[in-house]
């Protein structure tokens, strides 16, 4: 039996959840904002394992579930770092408020 | 509460996790900001050893704190030319999304800071890695052979979006 709470994991993920939040949605830098993305995953992913070994009924799924997220997470970290590259031999600039190419 | 070896362990984890993810939104530096990720990464693969994870403590190592972070690194000295002015985004916006933010945190707190389930005795400490094996070629074989399609699909498109263009247009 463990001695430390399932809401205090919880509130660590919380914790991290909103510190990825708004990084992604106040830094400038693009590749800043993608790794507060992998952050809020991580978060995401503390909470899985966490409800597979505290949940009613604990079983190994949660645990494989956060394996799933991370190969989503690696997948995602490399095509975003794919378009990053596209984009900045077109326009020299990484800044993400300066990539408005659909808005007019 | 008793002052466990567990619970040491895991304030001490929180606690570098949450000063990695603070450093984060405060350092001016773009490579000290990935540079103090890491702790967080690292010290997230603690608590899954707590949560009697250690084949996906492994994996977060690995994955993260390896791969991710070279990768994010390679893509900060690829584009060289940056300057970190915060300017340009304006204090409103900042304020307002802090405001959203911390109202979600309190919400969602709210529905979780007594979340009290009796805790199950569970078998998951023992040979973790080859329960994982099992439910992943037997519950999970068409998913792991998705993850497997998609991993293609992605290195696939990294390469032909990365690549160089201008040699085929000079071809041409």
């Amino acid at each position: 039996m463990s001695q430390v709470p399932a809401s205090a994991f919880l509130a660590l993920a919380l914790i991290l959840f909103c510190i990825g939040l708004y990084g992604a949605l106040t830094k400038r830098n693009t590749v800043i904002v993608l790794i507060s993305i992998e952050l809020m995953l991580n978060a995401v992913n503390i909470n899985l394992v966490t409800f597979s070994k505290y949940g009613l009924y604990p079983s190994i799924n949660g645990q494989v579930f956060a394996l799933f997220a991370m190969a989503v997470a690696a997948a995602e970290a490399a095509v975003g770092l794919a378009i990053l590259m596209a984009l900045y031999r077109n326009k020299k600039t990484v800044h993400i408020d300066e990539m408005n190419e659909m808005k007019n | 509460m008793t002052f466990t070896g567990e619970f040491i362990a895991f304030m001490a984890l929180a606690l570098v996790a949450i000063i990695g993810g603070v450093l984060l939104l405060n350092l001016n530096k773009v490579v000290h900001m990935v540079v103090a990720l890491i702790f967080t990464f690292v010290s997230i693969a603690g608590i899954y050893i707590l949560l009697s994870a250690e084949f996906v403590a492994a994996v977060q190592v690995l994955i993260y704190s390896g791969a991710i972070t070279i990768i994010m690194l390679f893509g900060i000295m690829l584009t060289k030319p940056y300057d970190d002015s915060e300017a340009k985004t304006g204090k409103w916006r900042k304020i307002l999304v802090f405001l959203g933010v911390v109202g979600f945190a309190i919400a969602v707190y709210l529905g979780i800071y007594n979340f009290d389930i009796k805790q199950q005795p569970s078998t998951l400490h023992e040979d973790n890695t080859m329960q994982i094996g099992k439910a992943l070629y037997t519950q999970y074989i068409i998913p792991f052979e998705f993850v497997s399609v998609l991993l293609l699909a992605a290195l696939i498109g990294a390469i032909i979006l990365a690549k160089r263009e201008d040699k085929e247009a000079d071809k041409e």
